[in-house]
């Protein structure tokens, strides 16, 4: 059998890789990749506390679903703020939107 | 070891592979088709955990809308249909520091709690995962209010996405 | 146990005594026996492919008053293996600039997403790849990969013709498979389980088709739109783009597209036999014995992909945006409504006896249907006025 640890270190892995690609990603759309990778990374976890507590109690997997929820409402979201800031702008390199920096 | 940690060992780094490539490769179309990868990986792994709808779901949600939007998203915002020129910031090698130190901290603060090593009880035989699920959806006493929340929060996401998305002429 | 009323279990059976008589491992020889029976589907629903090229070309030629072929063996049945034989020694072209993994990835993904499908179908009560309890979503889960192939072939082969055809795919797909997830729900309560084998256990007294008929006719308005066939066939519009998606390939990779195509039509039809026709129930007929059972299937599939080829080749293409006016003003709302009346009823009418039952459902089918078709037409009357108020002088000429 597979002890837990196995997947609580694969999901901080992932999470890692995630945050990693946020950080360092120029391009906006990436960075919405990366934050997919992380809410993922989280959802294992939500997953596998579920099976190895109390299978009775549903609310790990019913987190797990609102953050499908959530993740979907933010791709949406981000993706149509992503394409709209490129129609006008013309790029969706993150460094070269800085309209708000001063 | 058994078998089933053989399989979970290749998922595993099936999945923190292609997660690799997913922050790393210079074509971002690449970087999509890898990234089903890893929801496919993580679809497996549910299903190890005995978690048959959320499997199905993760196929459904991630790689038939969310994957392909990134996807449409990328070919949307490109001229042209390659990518030129570094991709990742010029101080990546910092953030890869800070990523490796929140696994350190991570790894960490897992190691100090005592249920980690635990191991899973076996299900019952006549366990059914999807219908317990469907009863803690919807009744009143469990997580109906979470669900609604959700479904109106999708509906706003809806209408946001269509209203910012928009081209007014 | 015999042969005769439980195959898949004999054999299975006789082929663990020898492999573990042979010295394999239990668990060894139990992987090896689920290979084989993959194997095994899997190598059946191929050779029933080459079948089905022979059948869709001698319907569509009937259709067409045309003779079909009929060179190649008796009735042409030889015909597909003189296909197959052209595909495999024609030049196997991969574009300039095109992108050498996707590009050769995407048609396996193609027909593996059909393949895929044959693993939930429950052929006879004891021939089935696996009882998932989450089989309705697994056909959209399994329908989501073909979509995926389809954008990775169109960007792969970097040609525009492929990447208008992908974007129409996507458009059409993602909002059909909303009523299709709908109406797929209805078999679902009604059976109370979204396990394939349950929904057609479920339909033991009576065919889910007479309490849901008009689920049945929207399913399988989106399954034709799933499936990307004329009258949507947006993706690959021989005369406005082509070849939409597959315009640059060639030799068996084509092949490869085409068999997914034609496998895919036939499996919805299952599917929609599966859900709606009763699966392999054919009034006690199926008691005789699984394989009996395994061609009543068949039959009902073969019929509705029948229906699917009949309404392919006797309607006209549509355009993008009625298309999806189509879909988001008038089937999902449908689906929605019907399936809100479907729960509600099928809660009322518990515990009511069976004639009952069925005349409750029958009865809100045929109201709403009724009332669908009053809207319809008082919608068409009032497109009537409009146009014929714009244009006095025609519409009085045309008189």
């Amino acid at each position: 059998m597979i002890p837990l640890s196995w997947y609580l270190i694969l999901s901080a892995a992932l999470f890692s890789i995630g945050l990693f690609g946020v950080l360092s990603r120029k391009n906006a759309v990436a960075i919405l990749l990366g934050i997919e990778l992380m809410l993922n990374a989280v959802n294992i976890n939500l997953v596998s506390f579920w099976r190895y507590g109390d299978v009775a109690q549903m609310a790990g997997q019913v987190f797990a679903i609102i953050v499908f929820a959530v993740a979907a409402s933010e791709v949406a979201v981000g993706l149509a703020l992503v394409i709209s800031v490129y129609r006008r702008r013309n790029t969706v390199i993150a460094d070269e939107l800085d309209l708000m920096k001063w | 070891m058994t078998a089933m940690q053989i399989f979970f060992l290749i998922v595993g780094l099936i999945i923190l592979g292609s997660a690799l490539m997913v922050v790393t490769t210079g074509n971002l179309i690449h970087a999509a088709l890898w990234l089903i990868v890893t929801l496919f990986g993580v679809a497996v792994l549910y299903a190890i955990l005995n978690a048959s709808f959320l499997a199905v779901v993760q196929v459904v949600v991630y790689i038939g809308a969310i994957a392909i939007l990134f996807i449409f998203a990328v070919m949307l915002t490109h001229k042209e249909m390659r990518d030129r020129g570094p991709q990742l910031n010029n101080g990546w090698w910092l953030n890869a520091v800070i990523a490796l130190l929140t696994f350190g901290g991570l790894f960490w603060m897992l190691r100090s709690w005592n249920g980690f090593l635990k191991s899973a009880a076996d299900l019952p035989a006549s366990y059914d995962g999807v219908a317990q699920l469907g009863r803690a959806l919807i009744s009143p006493d469990a997580f109906v209010l979470p669900f609604e929340v959700a479904s109106v929060l999708l509906l706003a996401a809806l209408v946001g996405a269509v209203y910012i998305a928009f081209n007014r002429k | 146990m015999n042969f005769w009323f439980d195959p898949v279990n004999f054999i299975a059976h006789w082929l663990t005594g020898l492999l573990t008589g042979w010295g394999l491992a239990p668990w060894l020889a139990g992987a090896i026996i689920q290979l084989i029976g993959v194997v095994v589907l899997i190598s059946l629903m191929m050779v029933f492919d080459i079948f089905l090229v022979w059948v869709e070309r001698k319907v569509v030629a009937r259709f067409q008053d045309r003779l079909g072929p009929n060179r190649v063996g008796p009735f042409g049945i030889f015909q597909p293996f003189a296909d197959i034989i052209k595909l495999i020694i024609k030049e196997d072209i991969t574009p300039d600039g095109a992108d050498r993994v996707v590009y050769n990835l995407a048609p396996i993904l193609s027909l593996m997403s059909v393949l895929l499908l044959w693993a939930i179908v429950p052929l006879a009560p004891v021939i089935f790849g696996v009882d998932l309890n989450v089989g309705a979503l697994y056909i959209v889960a399994a329908g989501s990969i073909g979509t995926l192939s389809i954008i990775m072939a169109a960007w792969a082969s970097n040609n525009k013709y492929a990447l208008i055809g992908a974007f129409r795919q996507v458009a059409v797909l993602v909002s059909f498979e909303i009523p299709m997830i709908a109406t797929m729900l209805i078999p679902t309560i009604l059976a109370g389980s979204m396990g394939m084998n349950e929904i057609v256990q479920g339909q033991q007294n009576v065919w889910y088709v007479v309490l849901a008929p008009l689920a049945a006719l929207i399913f399988m308005i989106a399954a034709i739109a799933e499936l990307g066939r004329s009258p949507f066939d947006l993706n690959e519009a021989e005369s406005e783009i082509v070849a939409g998606f597959h315009i640059e390939y060639t030799g068996m990779k084509f092949g490869l597209f085409y068999a997914g195509e034609l496998l895919h039509a036939f499996t919805f039809g299952g599917f929609w036999a599966i859900l709606f026709l009763g699966g392999y129930r054919f009034f006690g007929l199926e008691n005789l014995g699984p394989l009996v059972a395994v061609v009543i299937l068949f039959a009902k599939a073969m019929f509705g992909y029948w229906v699917i080829m009949w309404v392919r080749y006797t309607v006209m293409r549509i355009r993008i945006d009625q298309m999806l006016a189509f879909n988001w003003k008038f089937l999902t709302p449908v689906a929605f409504v019907l399936l809100m009346l479907t729960a509600l009823m099928n809660t009322l009418l518990r515990g009511t006896p069976v004639a009952v039952y069925i005349c409750g459902m029958l009865l809100t089918n045929v109201l709403l249907g009724w009332i669908i078709v009053e809207i319809l037409r008082g919608y068409s009357r009032g497109e009537r006025e409009k146009i014929e108020g714009a244009a006095p002088a025609a519409a009085t000429a045309h008189r």
